[in-house]
């Protein structure tokens, strides 16, 4: 397939086999994907193939029990999650989980307190953040629970992004939202692609995802089943059908 | 009327006034070792069994300290140090294997932990109650008794030190870490907050704090190995009056059973004055279960 | 029979037998310490409803064998001639009343709460034993002398050392088999669900907080008929058995021996007293034995979960 002779030698994150278990249910049978640095890739499927729990596991949330993942060719199959936060693993989970009697600002906080970042670095992220979802800028002080659905959204994308990381895994971030909200999202995407930061991006949203993603993943029953290049299908296309469909 | 008017007559004002100063100089040293208590349920869901026996430390860690140096202030800051050190040994070694086991399990093992350092008390420093001199021995003039200065400075410095609590949880890096960690340990985690840390931290603090109420309790009565169980009873019963992992709650709980504590004392035996706060806990229960003071957090 | 209950009576019949032949070749001492060792272990016993079973953690037996041990003192001193059977009569009745009173409190709340409420509630019953000094001997507590064991019309005999010992052998023994076939009931079979899934447990139907009550009732009357024995065999009723550590060295027994297994308390009782006389004997009475024991306790719960006897929970439980 031509989209695989694109990916650059050394992934950002590569996941290999993974087995994933909740319980006595087995839920991932060997999902391999990879994403490249800068890149953003789709992870489409029906609700619960296992596209949320493939996030989890790179993100250390779920413990698998096989297979392995890798950031930048280093294994971090087990390490805990705040390790791979710092590492450059920014994640926003499909409830946005927000903390929600903390303020916005602290919000933010969460991720902007990190050693080695400087007075004026600080600024800049919160301005970035401030400039792109003004909302946010004026609501600062406000507990994060008074917020609507959609600024929580914001908040969440935005807590990420106070992390400065290589990737961003997103969760079914247009879930619930408004249209106008949406294209935001989709802006957003852009503006962090356009930046370098690489997106795994698991939707519902078919049109959204082929817009915005340069490869698609489609996932059914715990494994990937498609793999192409967004460019090469359209919403209508049988592998959509096959998969996606009703 | 004759006999209402005699009532008011004998009625024992003064007491009452100099009762209800007792009162609220036992409770903020009370509040002071509930909100350790409170906070380390609150953040790790740990009912810390040891935590009487850590207040119990930190007063013998004093008298070490006190009978080396002759400098209360210094034994103050010492002992809520080296019990802070203590807590987070105990943590790391103890409740850490424990993490995401049945939440009764830390109960046994803090309870573990009390019969180890209760029994080592009684081991080193045997079973004669001991005491700790006063640092300020001045007094002032209350109704027809010498009030010492002493008991006004530990409500203050309990209060100044609940205070500080609070401010550290509202401002700063930490405070956000721990009431992040509060809220959703597993988001705070994926935010990079080193959770694990963070749950030492807290218990560390806890400890210290429980030592630091220990040390200011020292002159005011006797200090013995046992002493941690009343304290831990007494402070259990004001978390659960004031509403589990409610920090405010606990505060205005331990003050409000102090001062019950010290009314009845006009009347009872101080022995007996302690079914005071066992009468709040069962009417808390039978009505307001989620503590009297319970407000949302 | 299937083969395992072939082995598990055999296995019974055999313990029996040691332990109805061991007063007449031990010393006095250690038959009485055997007999007290039943005693704890029948305590024990009635915590592991609690705990193994229900899986609720009782930090406030003390009170209901406290509240046994002084009903036993209440008719030993009431009447005389000294009766043995008013004397079971009267601490039932205490301790049920205990642990009714608890139970309508502690079990509203979950878990942890419960644990810290019967604790509170335990040192109630303390401080009330301790301060009322004219019913209860306060401090001092109460001394009265050892019934016999006489049945109307029919006989009277003295209990000796070895006559008591069976005499408790043959209530612990009684009390065990009643609770394994609670245990085996229907209703415990209630209990263990509760334990497992206490909310799926309520969903499906069951009244749990009616279960829990009941639960804790019979814990306090096993636990106040240990009381009863302590105090027929001591002669004396103390404040100090009502105190937290009794309710402590309950929950050291359960859980060093093996919680869910009836009989693994019983073992843990005796493991830890025979800890305390060896350690008293070879480091001398001021050897704070507690240490090592709270060592062995923590070390236990994080890498021995199941305690003793643990590893055959599943077989003693068929």
């Amino acid at each position: 397939m031509s989209a695989l002779a694109e990916i650059s030698p050394q992934p950002l994150v590569r996941v290999e086999d993974v087995h994933t278990y909740y319980g006595k249910s087995h839920i991932l049978h060997g999902v391999s994907l990879e994403v490249a640095p800068g890149e953003v890739v789709g992870l489409l499927g029906r609700n619960g193939v296992g596209k949320s729990t493939t996030l989890k596991t790179i993100m250390g949330l779920v413990p698998l029990s096989q297979g392995q993942v890798l950031l930048d060719g280093q294994k971090i199959t087990g390490l805990p999650s705040h390790k791979l936060a710092r590492l450059g693993i920014g994640y926003v989970p499909e409830d946005r989980r927000i903390f929600r009697l903390l303020t916005v600002m602290e919000n933010l906080r969460t991720g902007l307190d990190r050693q080695g970042v400087s007075e004026a670095q600080r600024q800049a992220l919160l301005d970035k953040v401030f400039t792109f979802f003004p909302v946010l800028g004026e609501r600062r002080n406000q507990a994060g629970g008074t917020l609507s659905g959609g600024e929580q959204q914001m908040l969440a994308i935005s807590r990420a992004m106070m992390l400065e990381p290589k990737i961003i895994l997103l969760d079914e971030p247009t879930e619930g939202l408004m249209p106008r909200m949406v294209s935001q999202i989709r802006q957003i995407i852009d503006v962090l692609h356009n930046e370098g930061v690489a997106i795994l991006l698991v939707e519902q949203n078919v049109p959204l995802t082929l817009a915005a993603c340069q490869r698609v993943y489609i996932m059914e029953k715990g494994a990937v089943r498609h793999h192409c290049a967004a460019s090469e299908i359209d919403v209508h296309d049988p592998v959509i059908k096959q998969y996606l469909g009703v | 009327m004759d006999a209402v008017v005699h009532f008011f007559q004998n009625f024992p004002y003064e007491l009452l006034l100099i009762q209800t100063i007792n009162g609220i100089v036992t409770g903020m040293i009370l509040a002071l070792v509930a909100s350790g208590l409170t906070l380390i349920f609150g953040i790790m869901d740990v009912v810390n069994f040891a935590h009487g026996e850590l207040f119990m430390l930190g007063a013998y860690v004093g008298i070490i300290v006190i009978s080396s140096t002759g400098n209360f202030w210094l034994a103050l800051v010492l002992s809520s140090l080296i019990v802070g050190i203590l807590g987070a040994a105990i943590q790391v070694t103890t409740l850490r294997p424990l993490l995401g086991r049945d939440p009764l399990n830390t109960i046994l093992a803090t309870f573990g932990v009390s019969l180890i350092l209760q029994n080592f008390a009684l081991w080193q420093f045997g079973p004669v109650s001991r005491k700790i001199d006063q640092p300020v021995t001045t007094h002032f003039q209350l109704f027809y008794l010498q009030y010492p200065w002493y008991r006004i400075l530990i409500a203050v410095l309990s209060a100044a030190m609940i205070g500080g609590l609070y401010a550290f949880l509202k401002y700063g890096k930490f405070g956000i870490w721990i009431r992040a960690t509060t809220q959703d340990r597993v988001m705070a985690q994926a935010m990079g907050i080193p959770v694990p840390l963070v749950h030492t931290g807290v218990f560390a603090l806890g400890a210290a704090m429980a030592a630091a109420s220990g040390v200011l309790f020292g002159p005011l009565g006797s200090i013995n190995h046992t002493m941690g169980l009343d304290w831990v009873l007494k402070a259990f019963i004001v978390v659960v009056v004031g509403g589990m992992g409610n920090l405010g709650g606990s505060i205005l709980a331990a003050i409000f059973i102090s001062l019950l504590e010290a009314y009845a004392s006009i009347w009872v035996d101080p022995s007996q004055a302690v079914i005071v706060s066992f009468v709040v806990l069962i009417l808390t229960l039978l009505f307001r279960p989620t503590g009297l003071f319970a407000t949302p957090k | 029979m299937t083969r395992h209950t072939k082995i598990y009576w055999a296995g019974f019949a055999v313990v029996m037998a040691v332990l109805i032949v061991a007063p007449l070749v031990l010393p006095e001492f250690w038959r009485r310490f055997l007999t007290e060792v039943l005693i704890w272990g029948l305590l024990a016993m009635s915590s592991d409803l609690l705990i193994g079973y229900t899986g609720m953690i009782s930090f406030g037996h003390s009170a209901f064998f406290g509240l046994g041990m002084y009903g036993a003192a209440a008719a030993l001193l009431m009447f005389s001639p000294p009766n043995l059977w008013l004397a079971i009569g009267f601490g039932l009745v205490g301790a049920a009343g205990a642990a009714l009173f608890v139970a309508y409190f502690s079990t509203r709340l979950r878990d942890i709460y419960f644990a810290i409420t019967t604790l509170i509630f335990s040192q109630i019953f303390y401080v009330i034993i301790f301060t009322w000094t004219k019913v209860t001997g306060g401090e001092n507590g109460l001394i009265f002398t050892r019934p016999h064991f006489s049945i109307p019309y029919l006989f009277d005999i003295r209990f000796t050392s070895t006559t008591l010992h069976w005499f408790v052998l043959a209530v612990v023994t009684g009390s065990y088999l009643i609770l394994r076939r609670v245990t085996q009931s229907p209703f415990g079979m209630v209990l263990q669900s509760i334990r497992e899934n206490e909310t799926r447990t309520r969903a499906i139907g069951y009244p749990v907080q009616r279960y829990k009550i009941v639960s804790v009732m019979l814990s306090g009357i096993f636990a106040g008929l240990a009381g009863v024995l302590y105090a027929v065999q001591n002669e004396f009723a103390a404040p100090d058995f009502v105190y937290f550590v009794t309710s402590g060295d309950t929950v050291i027994f359960n859980v060093i021996g093996g919680i869910g297994t009836l009989v693994g308390p019983i073992v843990g009782a005796g493991f830890f007293q025979l800890l305390r006389e060896l350690m008293s004997r070879i480091f001398g009475d001021q050897f704070p034995y507690l240490i090592p024991v709270g060592f062995i306790f923590i070390a236990m719960i994080i890498f021995l979960q199941q305690g003793l006897l643990g590893f055959a929970r599943r077989w003693l439980n068929k």
